[in-house]
């Protein structure tokens, strides 16, 4: 027996909740009870550590041994072995590289976390976010303390411009200009905004920000507050995010009681206080005019800037708008200075970015790596590669807004520019690795469907625009497309970026001109062959069954229309004239007997 | 501040009921400055009780509120959150993100397509299931996931959310 005092974390992210993580923290009570360790041992929750295909997650400390993939019968054996016998379960142990350490003192050894750098989620799967002396005990709202009390608006707004920190949400606008213009202007009363409207499909840094971390970003809010002479702010957070909703809840009615938000912060003569206002699922609302209409209960359309919204925004106020990730910069900028963020990162981007890694990539979930870590370390460092031996094929980066970025590319260190010339975008974060068996012109058409759903309608050349080139994509992908398609794709996505209102239309046809620019030979395949590489799009691909089939009539059964004959335990056939390229058959056969040609 | 569990069952039994407690959340609102700006927490609040947005009820907030019903309905219509038909026992938000059309997710909605025999959009003929795509539900480490309810079923292929609906049915049948 021993008698070390244990503290372990759960993660308690969406993802491990998902996964049964909840019902593993009640087993694990139950056991320390039974095993009389109850008193010496502290469960904390904490918000996404971001290995989420290994969820559910749990941390043992000390010695920052964190299992994974648990199930409920692993439990018994965990306190049994590690925390009576001091023997770790070597078999539930996720962490394998003991060369990367720079993490060592906080998330063990693991080496998903070597290439990365946590910032904004410094206190993400370490602090319990429904407890604010968890975050008070890691310096948590000193750099509040520190604005109020040591410097004055004016240099606050200073030590940001000088950080050289950029918005976070997509298009890179200097956060301090933005400060700066919106601290200028005389109208009152002033608003901060937080935009917690994370549409991207495919995104999910900003929910697990708030999941993991909620005081920063009131922390964030509250500094920006101060700096610019606002006395509100509004988090406007996407509906469909329940659990972060109550997390941020909490934080802002925790701060109030602790007197860090509300009237005299601190005893100094500034009040500030935050309010949620929800989301209704209009991805056009992350547009910052719509997000503004939106929170001011309207149809969230965008309308053209100027006047920008640091002159005329909430209400017709001046208003200063961050994105989630942005704000949770701030305290780390006020509080170790824009001397040491500047030290991380490239020439013309600070700091650090977080992406959600998705798609056919071994580990997925939310990573934070320094700007200027290449594409390749992403994906085959932090990432794992690509699973099953498959194929790289292309990074989606920036989501409906971005582009693909091909293997040419994969040296490509993130950073704004870099991103850009390539011909994707930083975007907030999204980023979805794509393998052999996607095809490119499928993509497209999938992110061309969502603007053009997304569209608000306002204006000409996105209502229009992208609907003409949707219907042209699905043409092609229906094995129906004409020479000449694709420079009428070029065309009419070169004029909406330059005519259309707002961010949403000037960037929706990014995915399909960079996948025309990087993949064109899969575009004149689709056009020209009638082919599809990736086999992917349904009308490009017929059925046939092979050698291996030993007539089951498993597949004959399902066939919709009769095209599938053949005698019992003989070999079947399809007839491809009847055949409609459904599907059914592939996928029933437990053979792996149907071929797609 | 807004009322937020808007997946919440409706607790309250009668229409009456339900109709106090939305004229409640309002009369709270209408203290605070702007309060004609809080239309879509009152909208969240109405579908959260009722399920969806009627008619009825979109006129009631109108009057209280003093806005125009036909700018009620512009917002209700603009935002994809808002149903104004009423929905299953159960909502299938199937997701169609990014992440999850990589690894199939166009699979998933035509093996339920062909279970439920309803489409997008649809409601099944014993109101048990409705289908709705959802944009992206953030849990793309769980890739193709569905939404059933409140519970989000992940690393789903076609046929196990054919199996995870006929559970879903069973339940359905034994409630009854």
């Amino acid at each position: 027996m021993t008698a070390t005092p244990y503290r372990i974390i759960v993660c308690d992210g969406t993802s491990c909740i998902n996964k049964g993580s909840r019902k593993l923290t009640a087993i694990l009570r139950e056991q320390l009870d039974k095993h009389g360790l109850a008193d010496r041992t502290t469960i904390g929750l904490s918000g996404c550590l971001g290995m989420c295909d290994k969820g559910p997650i749990m941390v043992v400390n000390p010695g920052y041994t964190i299992y994974g993939r648990l199930t409920e019968a692993d439990i018994p054996e965990i306190v049994e072995e590690h925390l009576v016998n001091n023997r770790p379960v070597a078999r539930l142990v996720i962490q394998e590289d003991h060369l990367y350490n720079r993490f060592f003192r906080v998330f063990g050894d693991a080496k998903f976390f070597g290439k990365q750098m946590r910032v904004t989620l410094r206190n993400c799967g370490i602090i319990d976010p429904e407890n604010i002396d968890d975050y008070l005990s890691l310096r948590g709202y000193e750099a509040l303390a520190k604005a109020i009390t040591e410097m004055t608006p004016d240099q606050v707004v200073a030590e940001i411009e000088k950080s050289g920190l950029r918005g976070r949400g997509g298009a890179g606008f200097p956060t301090g200009r933005k400060w700066r213009l919106t601290a200028n202007e005389k109208a009152t009363p002033k608003y901060v905004i937080c935009n917690a409207d994370e549409g991207d499909p495919g995104a999910f840094m900003d929910r697990s920000a708030i999941e993991g971390d909620p005081h920063t970003i009131v922390e964030g809010m509250a500094i920006g507050g101060y700096a610019i002479g606002a006395e509100r702010g509004v988090v406007y957070i996407r509906a469909e995010y329940p659990l972060a909703i109550k997390r941020i809840e909490k934080a802002i009615a925790d701060a109030r009681a602790h007197g860090l938000l509300g009237k005299n912060i601190l005893g100094s003569n500034f009040s500030f206080d935050i309010e949620i206002r929800l989301g209704a699922g209009a991805f056009v609302c992350g547009e910052e005019t719509a997000l503004i209409h939106s929170i001011e209960g309207a149809r969230g359309m965008p309308r053209p800037r100027p006047p920008y919204p640091a002159a005329v925004g909430l209400f017709g106020k001046p208003t200063l708008i961050n994105n989630v990730e942005t704000w949770a910069n701030v305290p780390v900028v006020i509080l170790d200075g824009a001397n040491w963020f500047r030290t991380v990162g490239t020439e013309t981007s600070k700091g650090t970015k977080v992406f959600a890694l998705a798609g056919k990539v071994v580990n997925t979930g939310l990573i934070e790596v320094p700007m200027g870590t290449t594409l390749r370390e992403i994906i085959y460092d932090v990432g794992g590669g690509i699973p099953f031996g498959k194929r790289f094929k292309a990074v989606q980066t920036g989501g409906p807004s971005g582009g693909c970025l091909p293997e040419q590319y994969l040296d490509t260190p993130i950073d704004y520019e870099s991103l850009t010339k390539a011909g994707s975008i930083m975007g907030s974060g999204g980023m979805i690795v794509i393998d052999e068996d996607s095809c490119m012109v499928d993509v497209a058409r999938f992110f061309l469907e969502f603007t053009q759903d997304e569209s608000c309608g306002k204006c000409t050349p996105c209502r229009e625009g992208t609907k003409r080139m949707l219907e042209i994509l699905v043409r092609i992908t229906e094995g129906k497309g004409k020479p000449g398609d694709i420079e009428n794709l070029e065309r009419l996505g070169n004029m909406i970026k330059k005519s259309a209102l707002c961010g949403l239309g000037q960037s929706a046809p990014n995915p399909v001109l960079s996948t025309i620019k990087n993949f064109r030979e899969e575009y004149e395949e689709h056009i020209r062959d009638k082919k599809c590489r990736a086999k992917a799009c349904k009308c490009l691909v017929s059925y046939e069954i092979g050698d291996k089939c030993i007539g089951c009539g498993a597949c004959k059964r399902v066939c919709p229309v009769g095209a599938i004959s053949g005698s019992p335990k003989t070999k079947h056939t399809i007839d491809q004239d009847k055949c409609v390229r459904c599907g059914l058959c592939f996928n029933t056969c437990k053979f792996e007997a149907i071929a797609k040609v | 501040m807004a009322k937020t569990s808007t997946k919440e069952r409706a607790t309250p039994a009668t229409h009456e009921e339900k109709l106090a407690e939305l004229k409640a959340h309002m009369a709270e609102l209408q203290k605070q400055e702007n309060a004609q700006s809080q239309l879509i927490s009152i909208l969240h609040k109405a579908q959260s009780l009722y399920g969806y947005l009627p008619n009825h009820v979109m006129d009631e907030i109108a009057q209280t509120m003093g806005i125009p019903t036909a700018h009620i309905w512009g917002v209700a219509t603009f935002y994809h959150y808002f149903k104004l038909t009423p929905p299953g026992r159960y909502e299938i938000a199937l997701c169609l993100g990014t992440a999850c059309y990589v690894k199939g997710a166009a699979q998933i909605l035509q093996a339920v397509k062909d279970e439920l025999k309803i489409d997008v959009g649809g409601v099944t003929e014993d109101g048990v299931f409705s289908l709705a795509p959802a944009r992206c539900l953030g849990a793309c480490g769980l890739a193709p996931v569905a939404m059933i309810g409140e519970k989000i079923h992940g690393e789903l292929t076609p046929k196990k959310v054919v199996q995870i609906l006929k559970d879903y049915r069973k339940q359905a049948e034994k409630d009854k």
